[in-house]
Formats: structure tokens, C-alpha cells, sequence
């Protein structure tokens, strides 16, 4: 399959790269840039495992193409310090085995910048695309609760 | 206590929420090869050919397995051949590996070999194995190499067959006014742990075979390795870092041998081979399903006096972990319920589905769910409140289990506490059923568990300890990470031991078989209990070992001495003492000379007085101590379309001692939310064909977030004396009574017995049908 020359901007950097044209963004950022932080899950778009921020929006990362992802700012977990959300579900015990946890933050992340007031019924519609297996997600509730902004 | 009990922060948290945490598919070499299984689409067929010549002229293959005889596997019974040949026995079994430069690569020659099937009759059910004439799964059953008290029946699918045989049948019938007899069942379904499993392979030119795999008994990898391959068990060197989740999925050993055959084919170079989910979920073991009849009797007064139970168990194509599992559920069949006369027949079948791992729980959700009903069925019958007739019946220290141990207040808890604080805790007493309207009801439904494990009576558990030059220590367990969060018990255990801030112990997370000691294996709840006692003997050896260094250096008896700090001090005049970085390298007086040396503590654990089972009987002390929970469940039905909507979960168990407040209450929850996917929505679906219909997150669906109910958890504190701080196993417990309590409140809502599951609106339409059109 043909090759490509892209340039891809991750975390703040702008990284150039060969890339097969069906080669997911899921994949070239786990084995090309070594950003492991995207979970595979399901490849499918079921699970949100791969969850990334692609120009301020959730994107689950095996659903995009790296080709498509040219000319937008990428943001995986590893582009996140000690941001509230992470703190949150560190305090709040809202993972197990975290392996879902980048994905969740990431769409976490993402809704409180798109909707800083969200109310439960947008959470929900937001964190629905997502599966954790091992907590009961009232810990995950709790943790986007204490970051939005509270009236 | 000042660590104990905590909501200490998990020691792996902020690795956790920083993507920097790994996990086995997270390391990549280069020059490491990329494996792709090809698997079966049937349940049952004859491999007729396999044609791999398209395959090989896809570029960048280096290796295709197919068609060769390997050594069979399998943990109870050596009756799975690595790769099929002859014939496949389940949707997903592999038939051939190829291995390439690329997972894309591997992708396409995989899709390019032709394997030709002649299908053959499919046992999609036990119950359908069971039957006389059944195909047969297995033609040379009799032929395979075996465990000891693994007992299959040569010509049948009977894989083992377990016994209990307690009391007298007859009296108990006899003092029975009350009988109740139903039948349950329910499929195989799956773990669906987050992180698909993944094992990577490399045999160096000397011979070392270095494995990597996402597993919950890295040990029992390489045993099985050196087993069935007659490898050099000391070469055998199995690293586990972080695993992402696993619920007993991951405590069979199966990748990692398909790694290794493969690294082997190719001179041993490096290969990995990954689940897609559709593999991890069919061609990896699942959740066991099964088919049950239970015969409750009870006297007047609602005493239960006899019981009879047939347990199906659906095994699967392979008996693997399932013999295991069957076990399990036999010693602990009747429920947390005092039976004087028990009679139990519990099979293992091999049916053409995918095979069977442990499953949180072990056989207990299962089990329970199959009595729990019958429970509701005997209290409707008796006219008696059912809470009231659990509590009636609850199993109680002097009473003997079904396979006739003697219970103890430490080894069974308060099952009667459990019962009360529940009643409580969903406000029982303002009765089960209220009518909203209409339409919608709220009704709740009520159950209880116990469960001891089955573990190796000679199962080991090891700690090390080792200090750093500043005084802190590093804390060595073979427990692995699989998301409980042990590892930082652990560290609280050895902080309240050593009084010393948790901040200064440092968990190693990873397991590597060579330098780790051993954990049998990171399974049954017992990892707190048995790595916990490790450590707490391990502390033991580093303080008698501090306290003789710092005797010498303040010329005080060791007597005298105290820990804590990190510091040893005179207990009289605490001022006087020495720092542990001033002692853990030796003592070095102000001349050079030193005393003392690198202090390394260490500690063991074995369990205690535990035996197999009778083959007659079941007699025999299958495990170390059980622990009791009480369940309730409020749904609200829509009895106009039968869908429904979880309200309330809640769990109350006697953990003996809470250890970590948030952790504990977290593993309860994310148990119950499980437990109630489990029961109310999560199943395999076969066609005629033994295909597995919703093999992806879309068709198999877990709870997603919003779903799930309000969580209620309830802990009583009845030690566990022989446990670390008393604290009694809970990883599980939250999950056990789901299905039981989820199928009791939809019952009595619904007005019909729901015997099977899951618990989906379609079937409790079915049930009210069957009802309409028998009374007419
Ligand atoms: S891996 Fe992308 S949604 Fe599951
Ligand atoms: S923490 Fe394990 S899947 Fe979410």
C-alpha cells in the first residue's frame, strides 16, 4: 500500500512521519510516536479506550485516519499535566485498572472545555461513548463533577 | 490504626491518569513481529484442508503454524491442541498463526488461507450433552493426560464429575413439609476486560524464553511452559506489568503459548500476538455458563431441611479451568444456608462453546443465582417474608459447610449482621412492591452469598523487602496489578506494620518471574490475605534485623527497642534511636568500621489444613475462610413493554476489616455493576451452527455510564483471625448476589419466575406469554 509523507501536530509539536493511507491515527500515534497513553479496545469505535482530542473535540483515534488528522491539533493524554480532571480521578479512586482511563479523561477533558456547565443529562450524552469495566462510574461522575464549574 | 483503613491514593494512580502507565501491547521493539490468528467459524467441524500458498506471498510473512501436532494443553486435562488439527470444537479456535513484519501485514496473508470444513453435529448446550447419544466432543477422553481429581467419563462429555453427599436424603425429605424444585439456565458469556489479552515471545540463543503477557498467573505461565513443552523451568523468565482488568479471564494460560510456538518457529526472534476484541472475546475462555436444577425442602417453621442439586456446567470445548470452576461451585452449593442433608451432582460438560476461565466470583454468581430463586420460590410457597427466611436459614459459626467444614466465627463471619444491616440499608420493611402508576412498579428483590476459594491446598505467597539509602523501602510481591489495587494494601499493611509513612514504600508493580517472588496466582480475593501475611512476615524479619543492628550502636537490649518513623528508638526515651537510612546499609562508626549490612527482609505464606475432596462424599476443606455478603436490588418496570430500569444496588458484606475505605468501596461497586450486566443483559448468543452471534461492544454490551443504579455498600467487621488486621477477601463479593436479588425483584414485578437469563425485556415478555397461554 502507498506510503505517505505527513506531518502530524501532537501535544504541541509537529512530528513528521511515513504513514500507509489506512494506517489509523490510533495506531501512528501508539507505534510511530510511541504515545502507548490511547488504548486499543475494540478498533471499532465501541469502547472510547483510544480517546484523543483532535481541535478541541473527542475523537476516538482508531475511527480517524492519521491522514485525516493532518493540519489539526492532536492532543493524547500524554499532552495533559496535572490538569483538575487528572487530579480528580486520582482523589476520587475513578479507575481500577486504568485501562480505560485515558480515554475517559480525554473526553472528560474535552467536555469541560466544549461545556464548562454541563448538567448531568450532557455528561451522560458525552460519557456513554465510553466503557469502564471496573469501576461503577459513580466514582468517574464524581470525579467530572468536582472539575465543572459548579453554580 | 494509622494507615489501615485509609483512602490512601493508589501508589500506580498518577501513572494511571498520565497515559504513562503500560501495559503488555505498550511495549514495542524493534524487530518484534506481529501474530494473527486465523479461527474457526464453527462450533463444530473436520479441518478437511488447509490451503496457507496465497498466504506466503503476501510480503513480510516470516512463519505460518498450521496443521503440525503440538503437545496438548490444558490445566485439568491435556485435551486442547494449541492449534487445531483434526477438527475445531468452538467458534474461534485457532487453526493457524501467521506470523509477520506488521500487524497489518499478518491481517492480510491471515485472510488469505483457505481452510476447508466438514461441519459436524454441534452441542450447544450441557444439558444437550448430558443427554445419552450426544455428539461427542471428545472421542478419546479417555486417552488424555490428566490431574489426579479431574474424573471424566470416557464415551460421554462429562470432562469431571463432583459429589456431595452429606446427612441422610431420606430424613431430610421427611421432615420436609414444603418442597420446591425449578430449573435455571443461562449461556456463556465474557469478561470483556478492557485490555484485550496480549503475549509476547523470545527465546534467546541460550535458550532463555522470555514471555511478556497480560496475565493473572505469570507463575503458572512458566510452570505450563516447562510442562508441556519440557523446557528448562529456570529459562523461563514471564514479566507482567500492569494488566487491564481481568475478572479470572485472564488466570487461563493461552497466548502466551501460541507466542511461544511462534517465536520458536522463527528461531526464536521476538513475536507478539494480540487480541482484536472479536478474538478475545471467542477465541479466548469466557464466562462459564449453566444449566441447574435445585430441590429445596423445608419444615414448617421454614427451616430448610434438604436439598438437591444438579449443576450442568457448560465447560466448553476444552475443560481447561473449568473442572476448576465446577469444583468451586460444588463445595459451596447450597448457598450460605445451614443444610443438614445436602445432595449435589456437579458436572463439568464439554459442549462446543467457547471454553470456560474463571469468572469473578468463581462459580458463585452462577450457583447463587440458581439458588437465590429457589430461595424466593420456597419463602413464597412458606407464606414467610423471604429476607426473614435467608436470616432464618443463615449459615452460622458450629455449622458445617456441604462438604463438612466446621465453621468458626472467624472463618464464616456474620451472615445474620450482613441480613440485618441490608434490611436497613434498602428499607426493607416498607415491603418490596410499590406502585407508582399504572404502568411503572418499584419492586426490590433480595439475596445473599458466600464463597471460599479453591485454591491449591500448597498455594504459595512470597514478599521481599529491600531498603534505599534514604531509609525507604522497596516492597516485592508477585502479586499482580490487575486493577484491585493489592499492591497498595500492601503498602499500608507494611506502613501499619513498620509505623512508618506509606509515602516511603515503594511497590514495584511489574512481576518478573526470576526476581519476584512467587504469588501462586492473582486470583480468589487472596491476594490481601495471603501476600498480606507474606509482607507481614517479611516486616517481622526487617525489624528483628534493624533492632540487632541499632542494639549494638545504643547498647540496649533489642527488647528495649521500638519501631517507628523509620527510625528504631529506646521505647523509654524515644529521642534516643537511629534513622533507617543510618542502618539499612550497616551501621558505619565514625572510624569506617561497619556492623550489620544491606538488610533484605522476607516473608512466606502457605495456607493452612486445607485438603482435596472426597471423590465419594466431597468431604474435604476446600478453602480458608468464607466470606458472607446479603444483597438487595430495586428496579423500576415499565409493565408495558417489560423494559425496566435499574434504581437501587446495594451489598452488604462482612469484610472482616476495611483496609482502604474508597478501594474497598470501589471494588464492591464495580463488582455489583458487573454482576448486574452480567444478569440483565450480557450473553453469548449461538445460532444452530455453535456461532457466537455478538462477538463485538456493540452487540455484547456492558453498563455504560448513566446506566447504572445508585450503589449502596455496607460493610461489617467480623475479623478474619488469621488474616493480616482481619481483613477478609472482597474483590468479588459485590457481583455474586446480582443475578439472584436482579432476577427476584423482576419476578415479583413481573408476576412470572424468570429462571434464566439475562434479564431482558424480551424474556420476561416470553414468561408472561408462556403464563397467558397455559391458563387458558
Ligand atoms: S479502540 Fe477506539 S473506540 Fe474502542
Ligand atoms: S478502570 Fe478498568 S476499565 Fe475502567
Amino acid at each position: 500500500m502507498a506510503l505517505q509523507q505527513i506531518t502530524l501536530h501532537v501535544n504541541g509539536e509537529d512530528h513528521n512521519l511515513t504513514v500507509r493511507s489506512a494506517d489509523t491515527l490510533l495506531f501512528v500515534l501508539r507505534e510511530k510516536l510511541g504515545l502507548t497513553g490511547s488504548k486499543p479496545g475494540c478498533l471499532n469505535g465501541d469502547c472510547g479506550a483510544c480517546t484523543v482530542n483532535v481541535d478541541g473535540w473527542p475523537m476516538k483515534s482508531c475511527l480517524m485516519l492519521a491522514i485525516e488528522a493532518v493540519g489539526k491539533q492532536v492532543t493524547t493524554i500524554e499532552g495533559l499535566h496535572n490538569t483538575p480532571i487528572q487530579q480528580a480521578f486520582v482523589e476520587e479512586f475513578a479507575f481500577q485498572c486504568g485501562y480505560c482511563t485515558p480515554g475517559f479523561i480525554m473526553n472528560c477533558h474535552s467536555l469541560i472545555e466544549q461545556h464548562p456547565d454541563a448538567d448531568g443529562q450532557t455528561i451522560k450524552e458525552w460519557l456513554e461513548s465510553n466503557i469502564c469495566r471496573c469501576t461503577s462510574y459513580i466514582e468517574i461522575e464524581k470525579a467530572v463533577k468536582s472539575v465543572l464549574r459548579k453554580d | 490504626m494509622e494507615v489501615i483503613g485509609k483512602s490512601v491514593i493508589r501508589k500506580e494512580a498518577w501513572d494511571k491518569v498520565s497515559g504513562r502507565a503500560r501495559y503488555t501491547n505498550d511495549f514495542q521493539s524493534v524487530g518484534m513481529l506481529s501474530a494473527q490468528m486465523v479461527i474457526s467459524p464453527y462450533g463444530h467441524a473436520k479441518i478437511a484442508g488447509i490451503d496457507t500458498s496465497k498466504a506466503w506471498q503476501v510480503p513480510g510473512v516470516r512463519a505460518i503454524l498450521s496443521g503440525k501436532r503440538y503437545p496438548l494443553t490444558g490445566e485439568a486435562i491435556r485435551d486442547r491442541p494449541p492449534i487445531a488439527v483434526d477438527k475445531v470444537r468452538y467458534h474461534g479456535e485457532p487453526v493457524a498463526v501467521v506470523v509477520a513484519d506488521t500487524p497489518s501485514q499478518a491481517k492480510t496473508a491471515a485472510d488469505l488461507i483457505n481452510v476447508k470444513y466438514e461441519l459436524l453435529p454441534v452441542v450447544n448446550s450441557p444439558t444437550q450433552a448430558f443427554q445419552k447419544g450426544a455428539p461427542l466432543v471428545h472421542e478419546h477422553l479417555g486417552e488424555y493426560k490428566k490431574e489426579e481429581d479431574s474424573l471424566p467419563v470416557p464415551g460421554t462429555n462429562i470432562a469431571t464429575h463432583i459429589k456431595i453427599r452429606k446427612g441422610d436424603m431420606e430424613q431430610g425429605w421427611a421432615e420436609s413439609e414444603t418442597v420446591v424444585e425449578a430449573s435455571f439456565s443461562f449461556a456463556p458469556s465474557d469478561h470483556a476486560a478492557m485490555e484485550t489479552r496480549c503475549a509476547t515471545a523470545e527465546i534467546q540463543p541460550d535458550g532463555t524464553i522470555i514471555i511478556m503477557t497480560s496475565s493473572q498467573a505469570p507463575f503458572m505461565v512458566k510452570r505450563l511452559l516447562a510442562d508441556y513443552f519440557d523446557e528448562d523451568m529456570g529459562k523461563i523468565i514471564v514479566h507482567t506489568p500492569l494488566v487491564g482488568g481481568a475478572y479470572g479471564g485472564k488466570a487461563a494460560v493461552q497466548l502466551e503459548v501460541l507466542a511461544y510456538l511462534a517465536s520458536k518457529e522463527l528461531g526464536g526472534k521476538p513475536v507478539k500476538l494480540f487480541n482484536t476484541r472479536e478474538e478475545d472475546i471467542l477465541t479466548s475462555p469466557c464466562h462459564i455458563g449453566l444449566d441447574a436444577t435445585v430441590k429445596l425442602g423445608a419444615d414448617r417453621n421454614g427451616k430448610i431441611k434438604a436439598a438437591e442439586i444438579r449443576y450442568l456446567w457448560d465447560g466448553g470445548a476444552y475443560s481447561d479451568k473449568a473442572i476448576d470452576v465446577t469444583r468451586s461451585g460444588t463445595v459451596d452449593c447450597t448457598g450460605p444456608y445451614n443444610i443438614a442433608n445436602v445432595w449435589c451432582d456437579s458436572y463439568c460438560m464439554y459442549t462446543n462453546h467457547p471454553y470456560a476461565a474463571p469468572f469473578r466470583g468463581f462459580s458463585h454468581s452462577e450457583l447463587s443465582f440458581a439458588i437465590e430463586r429457589t430461595m424466593d420460590l420456597l419463602a413464597q410457597k412458606l407464606n414467610i417474608d423471604p429476607l426473614q427466611l435467608r436470616y432464618l436459614n443463615a449459615i452460622m459459626p458450629g455449622d458445617t459447610t456441604p462438604t463438612r467444614v466446621r465453621l468458626t466465627k472467624s472463618n464464616v463471619g456474620d451472615l445474620r449482621k450482613c441480613i440485618e444491616k441490608l434490611r436497613e440499608l434498602i428499607q426493607w420493611d416498607e415491603g418490596p412492591i410499590k406502585v407508582i402508576n399504572d404502568r411503572f412498579i418499584r419492586v426490590k428483590g433480595v439475596s445473599c452469598s458466600w464463597k471460599t476459594s479453591t485454591i491449591d491446598p500448597n498455594a504459595p505467597s512470597g514478599a521481599i523487602l529491600t531498603f534505599n539509602r534514604d531509609g525507604s523501602i522497596n516492597l516485592m510481591s508477585g502479586v499482580v496489578e490487575i486493577g484491585t489495587g493489592t499492591k497498595t494494601i500492601l503498602a499500608q499493611i507494611l506502613a501499619e506494620k513498620l509505623k512508618m509513612d506509606v509515602d516511603k514504600v515503594h511497590v514495584r508493580m511489574e512481576v518478573d518471574t526470576q526476581t519476584t517472588p512467587e504469588h501462586w496466582k492473582t486470583v480468589a480475593s487472596r491476594g490481601t490475605y495471603m501476600a498480606g501475611r507474606a509482607v507481614l512476615e517479611a516486616a517481622e524479619d526487617v525489624i528483628r534485623q534493624l533492632k540487632e543492628v541499632a542494639a549494638c550502636v545504643l547498647r540496649a537490649p533489642e527488647e528495649d527497642l521500638e519501631v517507628g518513623g523509620s527510625r528504631v528508638f529506646l521505647r523509654d526515651d524515644p529521642v534516643i534511636g537511629l534513622h533507617f537510612k543510618d542502618i539499612c546499609y550497616g551501621y558505619k562508626y565514625p572510624n569506617g568500621n561497619t556492623i550489620g549490612g544491606q538488610i533484605i527482609g522476607r516473608g512466606n505464606f502457605v495456607l493452612r489444613h486445607l485438603t482435596g475432596l472426597d471423590p465419594e462424599t466431597g468431604e474435604g476443606k476446600p478453602g480458608p475462610e468464607w466470606t458472607p455478603a446479603a444483597y438487595g436490588v430495586e428496579i423500576e418496570l415499565d409493565r408495558r413493554d417489560y423494559t425496566y430500569r435499574l434504581v437501587k444496588a446495594c451489598t452488604v458484606l462482612d469484610i472482616g476489616r476495611v483496609m482502604n475505605q474508597k478501594a474497598a468501596e470501589g471494588q464492591v461497586m464495580g463488582a455489583m455493576s458487573m454482576g448486574l450486566a452480567f444478569a440483565g443483559r450480557e450473553t453469548f448468543y449461538f445460532d444452530d451452527l455453535g456461532r457466537v452471534l455478538n462477538p463485538q461492544l456493540r452487540t455484547y454490551r456492558p453498563l455504560r455510564y448513566g446506566e447504572n443504579p445508585e450503589y449502596v455498600v455496607g460493610f461489617v467487621e467480623t475479623p478474619q483471625l488469621d488474616s493480616p488486621y482481619g481483613a477478609r477477601g472482597a474483590g468479588e463479593h459485590g457481583l455474586m448476589g446480582m443475578p439472584g436479588a436482579l432476577g427476584n425483584a423482576l419476578s415479583l414485578a413481573a408476576g412470572v419466575q424468570l429462571n434464566h437469563l439475562p434479564l431482558i425485556p424480551e424474556l420476561i415478555w416470553r414468561a408472561k406469554e408462556a403464563k397467558h397461554h397455559a391458563s387458558l
